[in-house]
């Protein structure tokens, strides 16, 4: 009987999985038992973790798109389309042009979105670089900027729990090269009671701090930002003023998430190993959808979706499940404009960052291009 | 009415059980309980310290089979 797939979501964890299961189901594909269908948002495919380089002029804008009809294997269809609802009793989904999908399996793939306007203040009055707009006046701000307090505001939840870090190391030092570091002062908050949701890189970022001079404020979770006071104000009560915010703004999953009942905050409640939505069996959640509680970051997206395939293909094929998802999670650490380092770890496995070199940061820069493998299925 | 979100963070090495509790808080209305289980010494610690900071309420702190289970009631 013939197999409909439907992908709702365009980024990375669907498009890994896309293009994963026209390689496994190359036959099932070719004889038309299978079908695998696309909905996504955009007709162009971001590497997202590239706008990390744009406030500093590191990286042209023109690499980090690519047509996603060239990212995805030319057998799924594509429909810039986006998912308005969905019926997962009647296995339809209702998109924005007003056309039902139906599914027999559906792979959830919505990602993360920023939402800095859902604090008083913070659009108007910070940076931020998790969206190209964003990045671009980033970049502009951090031109005109001569020195002075520089706050960088870290919020829950949060999309690649490093690039916080990474944007403090790398801005300390562009402010170094632009000479203007020693009439500044670089100020982190976080929300927790230490540097880092990670307790290793927590420590280990401790003494990089003081070796740079960047101060800290934990358990600080903002409550308002004034623009015109400059002052960035947290519900633990403590009051900060700032010549230049940098925020990482609070996210939240999609709005057809959350207007089709499927989880609170856009977030989809997720069984942990098979990766299924909760009560369901033919519903997969993917990436920064699901309620997990691990990082929201493209590694934990590519390792969820290489299970997905597996388990899909291997239901498809064979009727039995390959393998569980075992929370695997591998991020690149930027400790500077020429050093890196990097921390895995699973469900079981703590994660132990090594000392940052400069061959690791050049692994990180060949990744920015070996990305695009890693989208089409390759990697 | 009041609702009780349970948040599954053993073995949540990043971002954190205290992260997902703040997280789940942000969606959560005022009354409702957060029960948190976590594998992470520090939590016990971590949890209570920041709901006394920004005054939510401290339902329960228990150890359970390896994990803790924590209980917050969201209180503004």
């Amino acid at each position: 009987m013939a197999k409909k797939i439907l992908i709702v979501g365009g980024g990375l964890a669907g498009t890994i999985v896309a293009n994963g299961l026209c390689r496994q189901l190359r036959d099932e594909i070719g004889s038309g038992g299978t079908t695998i269908t696309m909905l996504g948002a955009s007709p162009t495919h971001m590497y997202q973790p590239g706008l990390l380089y744009v406030p500093f002029g590191r990286a042209r804008e023109s690499e980090l798109f690519r047509d996603q009809r060239k990212v995805l294997d030319r057998r799924v269809p594509y429909f810039v389309d986006p998912a308005t609802h969905v019926d997962t009793d009647k296995r339809a989904v209702t998109t924005a042009s007003g056309k039902s999908h139906s599914y027999d399996f559906l792979v959830l793939a919505t990602g993360s979105r920023i939402r800095p306007e859902t604090i008083p203040g913070m659009a108007e009055g910070a940076h931020w670089f998790y969206d190209l707009d964003g990045a671009r006046k980033m970049r502009d701000a951090l031109q005109q900027f001569q020195g002075g307090r520089v706050v960088i505001n870290v919020n829950a939840p949060h999309k690649c729990p490093v690039a916080p870090l990474e944007i403090t190391f790398m801005l300390r030092d562009f402010l170094a090269a632009k000479g203007v570091l020693d009439k500044s002062e670089i100020t982190y908050t976080y929300p927790i009671g230490r540097l880092h949701g990670l307790e290793p890189v927590a420590h280990w970022t401790v003494p990089e701090f003081e070796r740079h001079g960047i101060k800290s404020e934990i358990f600080f979770n903002t409550k308002s930002v004034d623009p015109k006071a400059k002052t960035i104000t947290s519900e633990e009560g403590v009051t900060l003023g700032y010549d230049l915010l940098v925020t990482i703004p609070p996210h939240t999953g999609q709005q057809v998430i959350t207007d089709s009942n499927l989880g609170k905050g856009g977030w989809v409640p997720t069984e942990r190993n098979t990766l299924l939505r909760e009560g369901s069996s033919n519903v997969f959640v993917v990436g920064d959808t699901t309620n997990l509680p691990i990082s929201k970051a493209g590694s934990t997206a590519h390792f969820e979706a290489d299970t997905v395939v597996d388990n899909l293909a291997s239901l498809i094929k064979e009727d039995r499940w390959a393998r569980h998802y075992d929370g695997k999670v591998f991020c690149f650490v930027e400790t500077g404009l020429s050093t890196g380092t990097y921390v895995w770890f699973n469900y079981a496995t703590p994660p132990n960052p090594g000392p940052p070199s400069q061959m690791i940061h050049w692994f990180k820069l060949a990744y920015n291009r070996l990305y695009w493998l890693s989208a089409r299925g390759l990697l | 009415m009041a609702e009780r979100h349970k948040v599954d963070a053993r073995g949540a090495f990043c971002p954190g059980p205290l992260m997902e509790l703040i997280a789940t808080l942000r969606h959560a209305e005022i009354g409702d309980e957060v029960e948190i289980w976590s594998t992470d010494t520090g939590s016990a610690k971590d949890i209570p310290e920041w709901v006394k900071k920004v005054r939510h309420e401290l339902v329960a702190v228990n150890e359970t089979d390896g994990y803790w289970s924590i209980v917050v009631r969201k209180a503004k």
